[in-house]
């Protein structure tokens, strides 16, 4: 990788003042760390509940709709949180992330399972009953719940390998 | 006595490798972290419902019975991958004032969970309806929302107190 072209920029945001500042109050970094997997807890729980929906393990006396109507929103809101306290762990300390390859397969995963997420709860949102009209939708939810709870997976798992895997 | 167990405990084979290993360690500290956000998050879904926050359309029971499951399982998975984290370490995370703090707040939170199963016991009928909780059924929900943010953030704490990486 030439992750290391980002050198100078990574030298230069952690000499920033506000960089200096996050590192030199000692509890930041975790406080930030705990909003961060709270956010997690939010998105994995929810993605969780409406996968088992889709798989018909769970929640079966519902329709999809009204699962999803109801844990979506946990999955989404909790996105720009997450995006503001990762990018203030970045700026603490920007080559443990922005110089780590795990770091970049995280975000790559990230934009997977927003895109798949997407691709299940836009047409949902136009008909309520879009993924149980014909049986080839049935069984393209089942595959989407399938790829999404694993890619998820993941994302959590990159994100703890990021604190092994530091460039020296 | 406890220090001795202890460190025949991290002595111990399996113990020793998570320790000495190079991948081990971040691969089980992975499913931790996947198991306990399973478990604050589907707990939170209970509160929050008997907070008054979410899912009001639905009643506590409904709600509970659409979660527990996945509280148990990722409960079961988060105790065994924090076992075996605590068992390569054990003398050292035994004497950390957050691992203690935390062990605690686990403890008053399935407390907490306790007196919420046998207040269900106590009203049933309260719990089947998708009106408001009673003040009771806030209070418990507000009390283990509160512990088990607090059970994270420790959990987070210890990492940043021990000689080891975070």
């Amino acid at each position: 990788m030439t992750l290391r072209a980002l050198d100078p920029f990574c030298t230069w945001l952690a000499a920033t003042s506000l960089s200096q500042a996050i590192q030199t109050a000692e509890w930041i970094i975790p406080a930030v760390q705990t909003v961060h997997i709270l956010c997690v807890a939010s998105v994995m729980s929810s993605v969780l509940m409406i996968d088992l929906r889709l798989l018909g393990i769970g929640a079966r006396g519902q329709t999809l709709e009204s699962v999803a109507s109801r844990f979506l929103p946990f999955v989404w809101w909790p996105l720009p949180l997450l995006l503001v306290t990762g990018a203030t762990l970045i700026v603490a300390e920007p080559a443990r992330s922005l110089e780590n390859s795990v770091f970049v397969l995280k975000m790559a995963l990230l934009l997977g399972a927003v895109a798949v997420t997407l691709v299940f709860s836009l047409p949902l949102a136009r008909d309520a009953s879009f993924w149980e009209l014909t049986a080839g939708r049935r069984w393209s939810a089942r595959v989407l719940a399938s790829v999404s709870l694993p890619l998820w997976a993941a994302i959590v798992f990159a994100g703890r390998w990021i604190a092994y895997t530091q460039v020296s | 006595m406890l220090d001795t167990w202890l460190q025949a405990l991290q002595d111990s084979a399996l113990p020793t490798a998570i320790r000495e290993g190079d991948r081990l360690f971040p691969w089980i500290e992975g499913v931790h972290v996947l198991a306990l956000s399973l478990v604050v998050g589907s707990i939170a879904i209970v509160d929050m419902r008997l907070i008054g926050m979410a899912s009001r359309e639905r009643s506590v029971r409904q709600t509970t019975a659409a979660t527990l499951p996945v509280t148990w399982c990722a409960f079961a998975l988060a105790a065994i991958s924090g076992g075996l984290l605590f068992s390569s370490n054990a003398t050292t995370y035994a004497h950390n004032v957050f691992f203690q703090i935390k062990l605690l707040l686990i403890a008053a939170a399935g407390l907490n969970m306790l007196s919420f199963h046998l207040l269900l016991g106590r009203g049933a009928q309260t719990w089947l309806t998708v009106a408001d909780t009673p003040l009771r059924g806030r209070v418990v929900g507000a009390l283990s929302l509160g512990l088990w943010i607090l059970v994270v953030a420790c959990g987070r704490w210890i990492g940043f107190t021990l000689n080891a990486v975070t």
